[in-house]
Parts: structure tokens; sequence; C-alpha cells
């Protein structure tokens, strides 16, 4: 159950900190797991994971920019007025209670939304300072270049290795040689190689769910995405194969602009180096990933990143 | 006992067997039916025993007959003699026979109901002879000679084994024969048929003058030579193949002659015993399911009936394919869904519901009238006034079906897609393939499980319909099958036989019932194994491509 918000004002930094139970922001931040590490009081030690002090020192370019984005289903306003701009060759995370618009957000930067009869979009998405949503934009291009990973593995009911040059086939080619190099390139960049070099003819159907996941990855990777959406990729899985594709994140990122829809604020805290907090439809914060988390400026933020709510 | 018939209630019990004993149920009548049909449909080609006996007739006269007992029955003795039979003994109940008498030219009937108790003398001599013919039935008697011309060769009993020899070498002539009439012959009208046709094509076109036709002569010449060849050969064999005959004594006395050419086989079955019989009995049924019928379709085979039954299921299947999976793709994957898709779907479902001979009437009128004759009209003109597609055919048969079952594809076809997970379609759109290209690839494989259900249903239901062929292109005899040597191979404005016809019409236009009615029953087992044969091949396809895309498994 959601509470209601009393307030749209900014939160208090105190408050934060005692609620959160954690030392003093001017705490040593190159200690970064320490943040992580007290919001999971169950965690697992991820410390080895995170080292996001280069990418943040140096110039940040901007993948998709996000200008007074407005979807409405039929009558409902999903989203209001997000603009928001996505870092290129980062993590970003959106966090959010359930209905909060999250996916539809992540939805809207490849289009799936158009596939929903009664959806209306009003705004713009630039991506090299064109509005995707423009008339002359081919969508198919256009989902050639931004990745999508759903929540739920979906292979396709071919062999791994089908499944991994279906893109590749879409564009046409057919040259055994490319197709073999690109399927183990995307494969190792999966993390997938090593547990399924042996049965690439079997069905993908046979993999457990991690494997699934990792494998609906290495499809995505294959055709060289700019932009790779991440739906809630790892809710669906058990510890170990989230795990798993949390590390794979952080590989991807240094080649991959990164979006990660997820549930899991502790996942958020972990791989993501930009976070956005959405509630009902607003972007209610968006900035630095350990700012949100030690240093929220607004109160519904810090409520929910303390789980007052959600 | 209350309490516990209670709790027997209560723990859902009775649900159980009333379930189970549904389903028992309809195993028996399944399995009933089945062996009903076999029985009766698969005894007639064991061959009985031939008894010979005396027999009194109702009016005191007494005649010696020969016969094959068929059935047997106990009738009530006041029933019998209401009918005027007088009956000696005083037993209430009186066996009665029917027997297979055959000599249909000498007695009219090939089947008489006998009184038992006025059977006297009765006998099963070793020597008589069962001997099958292409016209008249049966022919049961005694073999006294055999003859060459007006000269006889053999008599007595080794006339039994030069008779079996001669039959060999008739059979051998006669196989000759029936390769130069069939498919020589048969060949060269074909193609003066088309020479013709092509010449009043000529014609039509305005073309005039003896030049413009001098190759279309020559060529029929050249044709009328090779006939006249294939004529002269055949004359021949004919003339071969009459040389033979057999004098033969029927029961009552009389001597007849029975040239060798009309016989088909000749038995003894009181000699033979059970090995020689089952001998005789396969022989029987590989005749039945591979031969052609004889005397309007109660003896011989019925292989133009299968055959028309599965080309023209075959030849439906190719047109309804299509057709549904298309139709139903767009309803699922691409239209609207809204009142009109709705309303559209709910038609579909209705149209399963109409009677199978609407259909029929539906094809006579539009295929058959409306666009047989102006494809005639446009394609043949040189035919007219005969039609060529203008008349029931091949192709109106099984177009006709595939309107019918049409409804059943789209229905599962639909079901199948919606099966599909968004997941997967999305999972394909994500990757840059297009709405067409996601369902080409994954979509429509993933469907064939449910397409090839839909085919199974659609097999079974068109492979029964009978009502709505009679009207678009089944006949009681085909001269020709659909397919054979001559060019274009598959004759789609032929008309054919069918199975299913064929159990009408020989169940209810035979002029010979007690001939026919075994025949019935081995037809329709023939229909019901041909229909599963067709449904298990679906079904095994469907089995592997299931196995191929099964998506939901994990």
């Amino acid at each position: 159950m959601l509470h209601p918000i009393d307030s749209q004002q900014a939160g208090n930094t105190e408050d934060v900190q005692q609620s959160l139970d954690i030392e003093p922001a001017e705490e040593d931040l190159s200690n970064e797991s320490a943040m992580t590490d007290k919001q999971q009081s169950h965690s697992l030690n991820f410390s080895g994971l995170r080292d996001n002090k280069l990418s943040q020192t140096e110039e940040v370019r901007e993948a998709l920019r996000v200008e007074k984005l407005n979807l409405f289903y039929a009558n409902d306003q999903a989203l209001k007025d997000i603009s928001m701009s996505i870092p290129e060759k980062q993590v970003t995370a959106f966090i959010g209670p359930s209905g909060c618009g999250k996916s539809t957000l992540l939805r809207c930067f490849n289009r799936m939304n158009d596939l929903i009869d009664t959806v209306r979009i009003e705004g713009s998405i630039t991506m090299h300072g064109k509005n995707i949503y423009d008339k002359s934009v081919n969508v198919a291009d256009l989902r050639r270049n931004i990745g999508m990973v759903f929540q739920r593995p979906n292979p396709f009911p071919k062999s791994i290795y089908e499944n991994v040059a279906y893109g590749l086939r879409l564009q046409g080619i057919k040259s055994r040689r490319t197709l073999d190099e690109v399927v183990e390139r995307s494969l190792r960049a999966a993390a997938l190689w090593d547990e399924v070099k042996d049965r690439l003819n079997e069905s993908a159907m046979g993999l457990s769910g991690g494997q699934q996941q990792r494998l609906v990855i290495a499809r995505a990777v294959a055709i060289e995405p700019e932009v790779l959406l991440l739906d809630e990729p790892a809710s669906a899985l058990d510890p170990i194969s989230t795990l798993k594709i949390e590390e794979l994140i952080f590989q991807l990122k240094s080649d991959y602009t990164i979006v990660i829809v997820t549930h899991n604020m502790q996942q958020a805290a972990r791989v993501s180096d930009q976070t956005a907090f959405m509630y009902m439809g607003d972007l209610i914060e968006f900035g630095n990933t350990r700012d949100i988390f030690t240093n929220p400026k607004k109160k519904q933020t810090e409520d929910y990143i303390t789980g007052r709510y959600g | 006992m209350i309490k516990s018939t209670k709790n027997w209630f209560e723990n859902g019990t009775p649900w159980v067997w009333l379930n189970a004993g549904a389903v028992s149920i309809c195993l028996i009548m399944v399995l009933g039916l089945l062996a009903l049909i076999a029985v009766r449909g698969l005894g007639q080609f064991w061959p009985g025993n031939l008894l010979e006996a005396t027999y009194t007739e109702t009016d005191g006269s007494q005649i010696r007959i020969i016969g094959e007992v068929i059935e047997s029955q106990q009738t009530p003795r006041e029933q019998l003699v209401k009918l005027g039979y007088r009956i000696p003994g005083d037993s209430e109940l009186v066996e009665r026979q029917l027997l297979k008498i055959g000599n249909r030219d000498h007695y009219g009937l090939d089947f008489r109901w006998v009184i038992v108790p006025s059977l006297s003398d009765l006998q099963h001599p070793s020597e008589l002879i069962a001997m099958e013919r292409h016209e008249w039935g049966n022919f049961y008697g005694r073999i006294l000679a055999l003859r060459e011309g007006d000269k006889t060769v053999v008599e007595g009993e080794a006339s039994w084994h030069e008779l079996e020899q001669r039959l060999t070498r008739k059979h051998q002539i006669e196989e000759q024969i029936k390769e130069i009439e069939k498919h020589e012959i048969g060949s060269i009208n074909y193609a003066m048929e088309r020479l013709r046709l092509k010449r009043r094509g000529l014609e039509l076109e305005g073309v005039t003058g003896p030049e413009a036709f001098a190759e279309i002569e020559r060529q029929r010449d050249q044709f009328n030579a090779e006939y006249e060849l294939l004529n002269a050969k055949l004359a021949g064999l004919y003339q071969q193949i009459n040389r033979d005959s057999v004098l033969t004594r029927t029961a009552e006395g009389t001597e007849v002659i029975i040239p060798l050419a009309k016989i088909v086989r000749v038995y003894r079955p009181n000699q033979m015993g059970v090995l020689h019989k089952s001998a005789h009995y396969i022989s029987k049924l590989g005749e039945f399911i591979f031969d052609d019928p004889r005397e309007a379709n109660t003896e011989g085979g019925i292989f133009p009936a299968i055959f028309g039954t599965v080309l023209m299921v075959l030849l439906m299947t190719v047109f309804v394919t299509p057709f549904g999976v298309v139709a139903a793709v767009y309803l699922r994957e691409y239209a609207k869904q809204g009142p009109m898709i709705r309303i559209i779907r709910i038609a579909v479902n209705n149209l399963a519901g109409v009677p199978s001979v609407v259909y029929g009437v539906f094809g006579l009128g539009f295929f058959v009238y409306f666009l047989g004759s102006n494809i005639d009209q446009l394609f043949y003109p040189a035919a007219l006034p005969a039609p060529t597609f203008g008349t029931p055919g091949l192709l109106w048969s099984s177009l006709t079906l595939a309107i019918l079952t049409v409804p059943v594809v789209i229905v599962a076809t639909e079901e199948g897609l919606a099966r599909i997970p968004s997941a997967i379609r999305e999972g394909s759109l994500a990757l840059g393939a297009t709405r067409a290209e996601t369902l080409w690839r994954t979509v429509l494989p993933m469907a064939t499980p449910a397409m090839m259900t839909g085919l199974i249903l659609a097999v079974a239901r068109a492979a029964g319909e009978v009502a709505p062929l009679m009207m678009v292109g089944v006949v009681k005899l085909a001269p020709s099958l659909g397919i054979d040597a001559n060019f274009p191979f598959l004759h789609l404005d032929r008309k054919f036989m069918h199975l299913g016809f064929h159990i009408y019409d020989v169940g209810f236009q035979s002029p010979n019932v007690e001939a026919a009615r075994p025949l019935v029953y081995a037809t329709a087992l023939l229909l019901v194994v041909i229909i599963v044969a067709l449904n298990i091949t679906a079904i095994r396809i469907r089995n592997q491509l299931r196995e191929k895309y099964n998506a939901t498994s994990h």
C-alpha cells in the first residue's frame, strides 16, 4: 500500500541521515559499498563490483534526452512532463513503486508503446539530436539501435545459436563465418559462452532461467545497439543468477548506455551511476546514484528509499 | 449406513463414477461400432463351403440347389405358416437360412431364403465349383469339360487342372488388353481430343486454309495409324482370350458354356483347407482395395473411390490451409480488435454450423455454374458446348469442402496465435524486426501445431462429407482417375469417385441388395481406416512440430 504523500517539499537532510542510520555525508565516499551494505542488512557483498569513479570524473556525453514527455493510456495519464538526460556509457536506473510509470518510460525509448493502440505520446525523446518520435524515423531501425531485455526471459523456441543470430539474420547477414563470430562474441559478452559452447544447436528452452536471461542479453548485444534497455532483468531470477546479471551489467556499461528499471533498490544502488526516482507518473528526483541514496533532496525519495512506502 | 452413503456422496466418489462411466460408454460405443462394421464387412471375403441339397418348395415341387449359407435365423413357426410355407416337424422356432445360390443369369436372383426343415439330402460334394464372373455374379455348379473353340479338349476331373492353367494364360492376356485399352489407347484418345480442340481453337480464331491445319492433320493421321496398329493387336488378343470356354452343369442339371474370358476366378471351397482359404481371403481383400469395381459397384474393388477420396482431401488441404491461416493471421495479428472483428468472428464460427448440403448448393451455383462456365468461355472456348470446368469436378469439390472446413482452420489457428506469449513478439520486435518479419520468423512457426490441429479436424470433417459432393463432382463410376500419365497429369476437371458416396450408392442405389450389404460395411470400414490414417499422419507431423517449437516448457 502506498501512503499518501503529504508534501512536495525537499526532504530534510538530517531526517535522511537519521532514517538511513548512516554515517554523515562527509564520510569517505571512496568506501563506496558502505552505503549499500547498510541498506541491505542481509546483503551479499558486492563491493568488488563497483568502480564508478572513473566514469563520473570523465566528461559525460548525453545519449538520450527526454523533454516534456507526457503519455496517456486512453484518458489516463501515465507519464507527466518527464524531462531528463540519460548519460552515455553509464548505467541509469529507474526506481519507484509499482505502477509509477518507470517501465512505461523505458518502453518509450524504443517505442514499444506503439504496439498498444490506445497510447498517445506528447513531448520528445532526442537521440543524436533527432526526435525518435519523428514521422521520418524507421521504428525497426530505432529498435535495432536501442536494444531491450524484458522482465521474464523470452528466448525464441529455436536453438541457442539461432536465438543470438536472429537479429543478424533480420539484417540479411547470411555468411556463416560472420554469424559464428558474432554469436561467439555476443555469448562471451553475456558471460554465457563457456556454459553453452558445446550445445549451441540445442533448444534455448532447455536453459535455466538465469541462462535464458543472459542469452536474451547476448541476443540484444549481437546487433550492437548503442543503448540497452533492461526492464527488471533480474526480477524473475534467483539470487545467484541475479548476481551474474549484475556483474554482466557492470561489464557491459563500458560499451553500451544502459537504462535499467528495477524494483530492487539495492540493485539500483549496486549497479547504477544515475538513478531516477519516479512516483505516480512524475519524475520526482534524478541524479547521481550516491546522492539519491545518501542525500535525497525530496522527501518522497527519502521515504521510498527508507522503506516508508512502496 | 446412511452416514456412509452421505460420506460417499460428500467426498465426490459418485462424480468419479459418473465420469468414468460416461467415458466407458463412449469407448464401448466406438469399439462396438468398429467391431460391427469390421465383422460384417470383412466376413464376406471368406470363401464359405457350398452345400447341395434338395429343397421342397411351398407348392410341393422339389428342386436341387447349390449355395453358400450367408445368414441363419430362428423364426416363429406361425409367422412362416402365415406366409404360406408348409413346414415339416412341429418345433416352435424354425431355422431359416439365406443362401447365396448364384447363377443370376439363370434364377434372376442370386440370393434366397430357405426353410431348413424343407432341405433334404444335404451334401457338401468336394467337386462343386464357385466361379466369379465379370457378369451375372457367381456361378455355382460342377465342371464337365474344357473346350477350345468347338472342340472338347479335356473331360472329367482333369479338366479342373487344365482350367486353372488356362485361366492363368487368360489373366496374362487380360493384363495386356487392359494395358493397351486403358493406357495406350487412352493416351491416343486424349492426344487426339487435344488436337481436335486445337483445331477448333484455330477455327474460332478465324484461321482458314488447309495449310494452317496441315500439321494438325499430319499428327492426327499419325495417331490414327498408331491407333489402327493397337486395334489390330487388340483384336488378336481378343481372339486369343476367347479361344477357351468351359462346360458346366448347374444344380438342376442345365448345361452351361462359360467363356474363360468372362471368368475372374474359380475355386472349389469344399476342398480348401484353412490355409488355402486364408490365401483366397487375402487375395479377395487385395482385389477389394486395389481393383476397379464391377457389376454396378457390387463386385470387385473400390480403388478409384479410395484414390478419389484421398486426392480430394489432399487438394482440399492445399486450398484450405493458406486461406484459413491468412484469415486467422489477419483477424488476430493485424485487425484492430473491435465490434466489427467480433462480428466477423461470430460469423466464421457460425459458418461451421451450416448444414453441409448448403455448401453443396453454393458450390454448384457459384463454382460450377458461375466460375466454371466463365472459365470455359475464357480459356476453353474450343471445347464448347461441352463444358470443361463448367461441370462438377475434382477442383470444385475440393474448393467447396475447403470453404466448408475453413472455419475450423481459422478458429484453431487463431487459438494457436493467441496462445503465443506476447513476450515472444516483443522480443522479436525489440531486435528490430518488423511486424511481418516477426510473424514469418517467429509467430507462424510457433503456431504451426495449432494449424495442424485445425487441419486434422478439417480433414476428418471433409473426408466424411457426401451430401455437398453429390452436387459438385462425385459420380457413381468415374472412367478415369484424377491423376494419370497424360499431361498435365493432375486433371482437376474430372469427376471422381468417393468412398462416402460409394457407401451411399451401394447401400441405396444397388439393384442387388443382399450382395451390396457387406460391401457397405467393408467400404465404411475402409473409409474409417483412411480417415484414421490421414489423421495419424497429421498428428505425427504436429507432434514433431510441437516438440520443435515448444515455447511453454522451461
